[in-house]
């Protein structure tokens, strides 16, 4: 399948250089490539959330592997973004047990709030909506992931919150 | 009260910290291996206690490592499958949250007893700020001396890893778990040959779930035969369970197995009874993939006896009657909640997680989702259920890995007790076109429509 | 060590699988396989369709396996009992399988240039049913261009990884592989490269179905249309056997392969240089006819038996006024527009 290309702007900083090698040295030296997954969650994590063909090349490179063996993954994992996404991310459980706790309500009411469907980027670039699968907090529900964090137990008065603190930059997306 | 051996210290205030796990007791299993043990005597204590893998499947795990290749002589890996991603499931990340140092112990003591010098802890990729905590941990091990090189001057090495994987219901299938720690695709592998032979880079390599490894410290400090008294028969010791739905107080319990299961739902020890004041309708005991029980199947097995929270209990009565306890995901469904839905949602759920490797599972699982959707959307036709049935039936047993029987089941298991169910979403779809359709008017209120009468 | 295959007994060496002891023996017990190749290490075991049924383990251990196992990963046991053919459990789950996969897959056979040397087709004509009861629409992508000589039809794939293999096994840098996953894994270069390996034509030959043909004889002819030569010629790429199968028509060769055995898997892997640029009859020794098994769909058109004329009584009736378009029947000679004939050539229709 072909791809829309989307230029990035790659940052290969010298704390991400030192993370990268950090998570290399987990693994024996001639078994580089096991450490593809890590590195790519840093590097994502470094460039917006999200993976350009040109940034997996560079990850490729560190590891010694074909750019190929680099795109089988990052297209076979759901947390790697391979497009520009939006800044905030809300990130619904919608399996199941979520749902037996009105996640489709508030999922529709986040939307709502936003003025945007699910799957899509407010105007904007700040926030996103997606329905996702099982994240494992089944007896905290409705909840979803933001960031590295899970938000529990949500109501819309959460959701309204949370969206509130996006707004004004108080939220930490990632734990570094 | 029951007893408790993982999460016996939860409440202690900082026992997530190193200091205060050391100073409650914590990594003596590992001094007492390693000074007065060795890896055979600690095999053996696993084997007598009978405990079995929780990850879902309950194969023994003492057995599990005794399958290791020493012969080769190659490098051993034990790796800890913390990819908790059946749905219902989530007990494995509360262990590590809230005593991460246990699961450390564990993974340190059971390296020991299979001589494995690298060991890793494979953590799903959303639990990050857990993936965290465990890399504080374990440098804080480090750091103590429970790691590295030459522990306690015995000459045992040891590297203990955490690895996070990125978003895939598939890893948890060990040999998939294995493809995606040497950073492929997680496609499952075809067995044998088996990781006790075979596995992470093609070394022997033992695959336990988090909370498998982390009752190794309790059996190696008291004994083997000690965690067998707790329990009734094969189903020995202590076990995590996950409830969620609707219950009046979801969480994760630590119950002794032979509990029953009239107590763990209504007591207030435990779940507390119902959400709300509507009816139980359905359980699903061991996560998304066992078989859903109705009411009348869940406190009662078919033959009239006790449901007991037992590998055996639930799944008396086979698939006809009983279902599995699987990994402990305990979901509970009052009669405001729809089958076919909660069905089709599961579907989904498979579909999505496909690695699409064979050919079954890759194509049966969407095919499954589709019908399953048309029928709860108001455009199902009669003959989609046995459709459905037949489906579920080509894809079971001949996939690759279980995802193929874990998605069958489920399916399976709601038309054989909810057939009614769907036959009513086929027959009436404008009455079920808003999603809450059971809600205002539970099932039993129209049952009588479908209801095969006699003239 | 001994294997009973429907009832048929053979020796065979430790090691041997159950697919391979089958073939050793021949015949209708011989599983269908869509992945497997012998010739690539690690296929195998994805497509299903080899499902048989071992009754007995072996004599060490003679209990009967619960699930029905994939005979092209399966290693034989001394003493194992195989039901192929015979077991109504594997004829249901190869009927299954068959179904999963036309499922999805394009009912194009009639544009399709594999077809009449399909292994799909053959599948279906064994295991599969006329109706369908998949009544969703059919899962499609956007066609993706791969270079110059190997067009690439993602709606027919059945991932069997061969072409993965063959890319991992016979070149360097492999460009394409198994992207997304689930329903939704296709196979791609992500960024459109051009796959211009020496060997990538391969990936044509092992294809099981029309997801990956040769552009330069795209859309030429129907395959039964061809009459296949075995054809030499001296070449210098390292590693290229030079033997290869010629498809002619007329004095034209119209498309170069691998030489092909029963199980559709070639002898020995050939050269982009004689796959796609040795298309004058001057560039190869004849060698001779290939011979097909005597159900393929190309001895239609065998021209070693003799071939009587055809007299179809309605045929000038209905060709009555319009005698030039006889020759149209079956023939690439469709006249085509200046503007069509180049977007033709192009190979992107």
């Amino acid at each position: 399948m072909e791809r829309k290309h989307y230029e990035q702007e790659i940052n290969m900083t010298e704390s991400l250089m030192t993370r990268i090698n950090e998570l290399l040295s987990h693994y024996p030296e001639d078994k580089k490539k096991s450490a593809l997954l890590p590195v790519l969650h840093e590097v994502q994590d470094a460039h917006d959330n999200w993976l350009s063909i040109a940034l997996m090349d560079k990850v490729a490179e560190i590891l010694g592997i074909l750019p190929i063996e680099v795109y089988e993954v990052a297209t076979f994992y759901t947390m790697y973004n391979l497009k520009p996404i939006g800044k905030y991310m809300f990130e619904f459980c919608q399996t199941s047990c979520c749902c037996l706790r009105g996640t489709e309500d508030l999922m529709d009411y986040t939307c709502e709030k936003l003025g945007v469907g699910i799957g899509e980027t407010t105007a904007d670039g700040l926030f996103e909506v997606r329905g996702v699968e099982c994240l494992g907090a089944c007896g905290y529900a409705p909840m979803m992931q933001l960031g590295d964090f899970y938000k529990e137990h949500l109501t819309k008065e959460k959701i309204d919150q949370i969206i509130a603190d996006c707004r004004d930059n108080k939220i930490i997306l990632h734990d570094k | 009260m029951s007893k408790k051996i993982l999460l016996d210290k939860i409440n202690v205030p900082g026992i997530k910290t190193y200091e205060v796990y050391r100073r409650e007791g914590g990594y003596a299993s590992v001094e007492k291996a390693m000074k007065s043990m060795t890896p055979d005597e600690v095999v053996e204590e696993v084997k007598k206690s009978g405990l079995r893998g929780r990850g879902g499947a309950g194969f023994p795990a003492g057995m599990k490592w005794s399958f290791i290749d020493k012969k080769s002589g190659k490098p051993r890996h034990l790796v800890c499958n913390a990819d908790e991603s059946e749905p219902g499931t989530f007990k494995d990340r509360y262990l590590m949250e809230f005593i991460p140092h246990l699961l450390i112990e564990g993974m340190i003591t059971s390296s020991f007893a299979l001589g494995a010098n690298r060991s890793y802890i494979y953590i799903r990729g959303e639990y990050m700020w857990v993936f965290k905590i465990l890399e504080r941990a374990i440098a804080e091990a480090k750091a103590a001396g429970w790691l590295g090189k030459n522990i306690l001057g015995t000459g045992y090495d040891l590297e203990l890893h955490v690895h996070c994987g990125a978003g895939a219901y598939i890893c948890g299938e060990e040999t998939a778990l294995i493809e995606s720690l040497e950073g492929k695709r997680g496609n499952p592998r075809i067995k044998p040959p088996f990781p006790a032979v075979s596995g992470l880079w093609a070394n022997p390599t033992v695959v336990n779930n988090v909370e498998t490894i982390a009752a190794v410290p309790w059996i190696v400090n008291n004994s083997g035969d000690d965690y067998a008294k707790i329990g009734i028969g094969r189903s020995t010791g202590t076990k995590l369970i996950s409830a969620s739905g609707h219950v009046k107080n979801p969480g994760v319990y630590e119950i002794e197995l032979g509990l029953s299961v009239d107590e763990f739902m209504n007591s207030d020890e435990y779940l507390g009874g119902m959400s709300s004041n509507r009816p139980l309708k359905a359980l699903v005991p061991g996560g998304s993939s066992v078989p859903i029980l109705p009411a009348d199947l869940i406190f009662k097995t078919a033959n009239g006896e006790d449901r007991l929270m037992t590998y055996e209990s639930l799944s008396d009565g086979g698939f006809a009657t009983g279902s599995m306890l699987g990994s402990g995901g305990f979901i509970v469904y009052d009669d405001t909640a729809c089958i076919v839905r909660n069905t089709w949602n599961f579907s989904r759920f498979y579909h999505h997680e496909s690695c699409g490797q064979c050919t079954p599972c890759r194509e049966g699982t969407g095919w499954l989702e589709k019908v399953l959707w048309r029928i709860e959307n108001g455009q199902g036709r009669e003959e989609d259920i046995d459709l459905l049935w037949s489906i579920q039936s080509k894809i079971e047993g001949n996939t690759i890995c279980p995802l193929g029987d874990a998605a069958s089941w489920p399916v399976a298991a709601a038309i054989r007790h909810f057939r009614e169910e769907f036959e009513y979403h086929v027959r009436f779809p404008e009455r079920i076109k808003d999603r809450n359709h059971f809600v205002a008017e539970p099932f039993d209120k129209v049952r009588h429509l479908v209801s095969k009468q006699t003239v | 060590m001994k294997v009973t295959i429907d009832g048929q007994e053979i020796e065979v060496e430790a090691g041997t699988t159950i697919l391979q002891a089958a073939r050793m023996i021949g015949g209708e017990s011989v599983p269908p396989a869509m992945c497997y190749y012998s010739k690539l290490k690690g296929s195998g075991g994805k497509c299903r369709c080899c499902l048989v049924e071992v009754a007995k383990g072996s004599d060490a251990d003679p209990r009967p396996m619960p699930k029905l196992m994939a005979s092209c990963v399966t290693g034989c046991m001394d003493g194992m009992e195989v039901n192929s053919k015979n077991s109504d459990r594997v004829r249901e789950a190869r009927q299954s399988v068959t179904e999963f996969l036309l499922i999805n897959h394009p009912l194009d056979c009639p544009i399709c240039d594999q077809a009449g040397e399909c292994d799909l087709q053959d599948l279906s004509f064994e295991h599969g049913k006329s109706k369908t009861r998949f009544i969703e629409e059919k899962r499609t992508f956007e066609p993706e261009d791969i270079g110059p000589n190997i067009q690439l039809h993602m709606n027919r794939c059945i991932l069997c990884q061969r072409c993965v293999q063959v890319a991992d096994q016979l070149t360097d840098n492999r460009v394409h592989g198994v992207l997304d996953r689930g329903d939704h894994a296709n196979i791609s270069t992500c960024i459109s490269k051009a796959i211009d390996n020496e060997f990538s034509g391969n990936m044509i030959d092992v294809c099981p179905v029309g997801a990956l043909t040769d552009k330069t004889f795209r859309f030429k002819s129907r395959v039964w249309f061809n009459k296949p030569f075995n054809a030499h010629r001296e070449c210098t790429t390292p590693g290229c056997c030079g033997k290869t199968t010629v498809w002619m028509f007329g004095n034209e060769i119209q498309r170069v392969t691998g030489r092909k055995d029963q199980y559709h898997e070639v002898e020995d892997f050939i050269c982009n240089t004689c796959r796609f640029d040795k298309k004058e009859v001057t560039d190869w020794v004849i060698e001779g006819p290939r011979k097909f098994d005597k159900d393929s769909v190309i001895n239609q058109n065998n021209y070693t038996r003799e071939m009587d004329t055809v007299h179809i009584a309605t045929e000038e009736g209905i060709l009555k006024g319009r005698e030039q378009d006889r020759k149209k029947i079956s023939m690439t000679a469709i006249p085509l527009n200046k503007e069509e004939q180049e977007e033709f050539n192009n190979g992107n229709l």
